[in-house]
């Protein structure tokens, strides 16, 4: 109990004495969440609005293998990125391993099918309710699941946040390709592992403690979002978006 | 009545171009002869497991306006969305004038969430219309429904009146030469109810300023009150099971002898009397 109230103590005091070797990786680790998120979203939202609307045949394997994909691993995304970007591997060439690039595109590998899913099924949603009245308006499929989506944008923007959670709070991928090197592609969670494993619990407690913080802001920030939106709507808030968020 | 063109049950429904191919879809009646702006032959309609519409056969021509009663689940809402083109025939076959716009009012329409303004502008874009033009018909729209006041107001804050009255604008605002309405004042108050259809009774006269189109709009629309269906149908269809049971003059269908003795089930349902 003493060596946890000590460690805290330290902890605290290196939050409060802005210690630039924490928050240096701090600001990695949410410079590297957000470009991935960035990125992902862009492609799960476009891919999401269009799967929601789209019907082809093998339709329902695709949605299966996105479903699964939502409990993907991230020590297999970690494993499978290595592989790509290895010297050896396909993607070898471009020298990104150990790299922040290597972990934004491991983080990207993670989040998209989080940001393709949540956002098929709201859309989805959207569409059994009124796709329909869209159609008789002459939207075509492209086009209607993008005005869904923009319709449900809200909801969408608390799968954005939940993302971005998924993104900064995971470790394994991030570990293998960025190979949790000081000063370069150290992040909040590998740091966690490492300083824990070494017995520093005080910069672990205080990294721990930021994380947190920052995972609770997130769900801050999604609850104030559905109270905007009720208030917006007067009240009534979507079924699908109460799901997503 | 030109039947012959028609030989030959075909599932896939036909899109009448202009020229030679349009003139097959008119029919004559006595020396006048009016366009017709649907034919339906022997049409049959699944929506999953169920038969939905069974060997439908009817005209709807220019000008009409027609009513489709019945209870429940008889199949009204999906012959709306079978003339709107959202649904198509697994059996017979359906002419439509493709030529002839068209415009849905759904029972509880949905708008999106923007201003009343932007949901007209972005039904009009849709249609084709520049966005600029769209914005401006949108407020001349909402001029003619006295909803200038709310142009600026987000569409989902309306009420259930003022909502199906801007879903009202919108069809407008797009020219139509058909209204299809589906149970429009269904799920709402005696006033909306009101509002709502003195404008359906003015936009299909084609009483309402800045109508272009030639003559009255065409109407179909599906109620279950009858008195409406008096007020604003010229003639009515009567529905069961998905299969058309009666189709008369709004006259004949209240008042005549015709309809107890032909039709004794549509009868039973206009005097209320059915289980």
């Amino acid at each position: 109990m003493s060596t946890f109230s000590e460690s805290a103590g330290t902890a605290l005091a290196l939050i409060s004495s802005f210690d630039v070797g924490l928050w240096t990786i701090v600001g990695r680790s949410l410079a590297v969440s957000a470009t991935a998120c960035f990125i992902a979203c862009g492609m799960g939202l476009a891919l999401g609005a269009w799967l929601a609307v789209a019907r082809f045949a093998g339709r329902d394997v695709v949605l299966t293998v996105l479903n699964t994909l939502l409990a993907l691993p991230s020590v297999v995304v970690g494993l499978l990125v290595y592989l790509l970007l290895s010297r050896t591997g396909p993607l070898g060439f471009l020298g990104w391993m150990f790299s922040f690039k290597a972990m934004v595109l491991a983080q990207v590998v993670l989040v998209v099918p989080v940001v393709t899913a949540l956002t098929r099924q709201t859309v989805e949603d959207a569409e059994r309710a009124h796709g329909e009245q869209l159609r008789s308006l002459g939207a075509r499929p492209g086009l209607r699941g993008l005005l869904l989506a923009w319709d449900e944008r809200y909801a969408l923007l608390t799968v954005l946040i939940a993302s971005f959670g998924r993104a900064i709070s995971e470790v394994g991928a991030v570990m293998i390709v960025g190979g949790n090197i000081d000063g370069f592609t150290r992040v909040m969670t590998t740091a966690i592992a490492l300083e824990t494993s070494k017995g520093d619990l005080p910069l672990a407690l205080a990294l721990g403690l930021i994380l947190l913080a920052v995972v609770l802001l997130l769900n801050a920030l999604v609850s104030g979002v559905r109270r905007w939106r009720e208030r917006l709507d007067g009240g009534v808030v979507a079924p699908a978006a109460v799901m997503a968020a | 009545m030109k039947r012959d063109a028609f030989d030959g049950a075909l599932a896939a429904p036909v899109r009448l171009s202009a020229g030679v191919a349009r003139g097959e879809a008119e029919v004559r009646l006595g020396s006048i002869k009016l366009p017709l702006l649907f034919d339906l032959l022997a049409v049959s309609v699944r929506l999953g497991p169920v038969h939905a519409l069974q060997e439908v056969s009817l005209q709807i021509q220019r000008g009409e306006r027609v009513a489709l009663v019945g209870a429940n689940g008889c199949g009204k809402s999906t012959l709306l969305r079978l003339l709107n083109g959202l649904l198509q025939p697994v059996g017979g076959r359906i002419v439509r004038d493709e030529e002839a716009r068209q415009a849905f009012l759904f029972q509880r329409p949905h708008m999106l969430r923007t201003t009343a303004r932007n949901n007209i502008a972005l039904g009009l874009w849709l249609g084709g219309l520049r966005w600029p033009d769209a914005r401006s018909r949108a407020v001349e729209a909402l001029e003619r429904v006295g909803m200038t006041d709310l142009a600026g107001r987000n569409a989902k804050t309306l009420s259930g009146g003022q909502q199906q009255r801007l879903a009202l604008a919108r069809a407008w605002a797009s020219r139509p030469e058909v209204l299809l309405l589906d149970e429009p004042t269904a799920s709402l108050d005696p006033r909306a109810k009101h509002e709502v259809e003195t404008l359906v009774a003015e936009f299909t006269a084609g009483a309402m300023p800045g109508h272009t189109g030639n003559g009255p709009i065409s109407l179909v629309f599906a109620s279950h009150n009858l008195g409406q269906v008096k007020r604003l149908a010229t003639r009515v269809i009567y529905l069961e099971h998905g299969r058309v049971l009666a189709d008369l003059p709004v006259d004949q269908f209240f008042n005549g002898p015709l309809l107890q003795l032909q039709y004794p089930a549509a009868h039973l349902f206009v005097k209320g009397e059915l289980p």
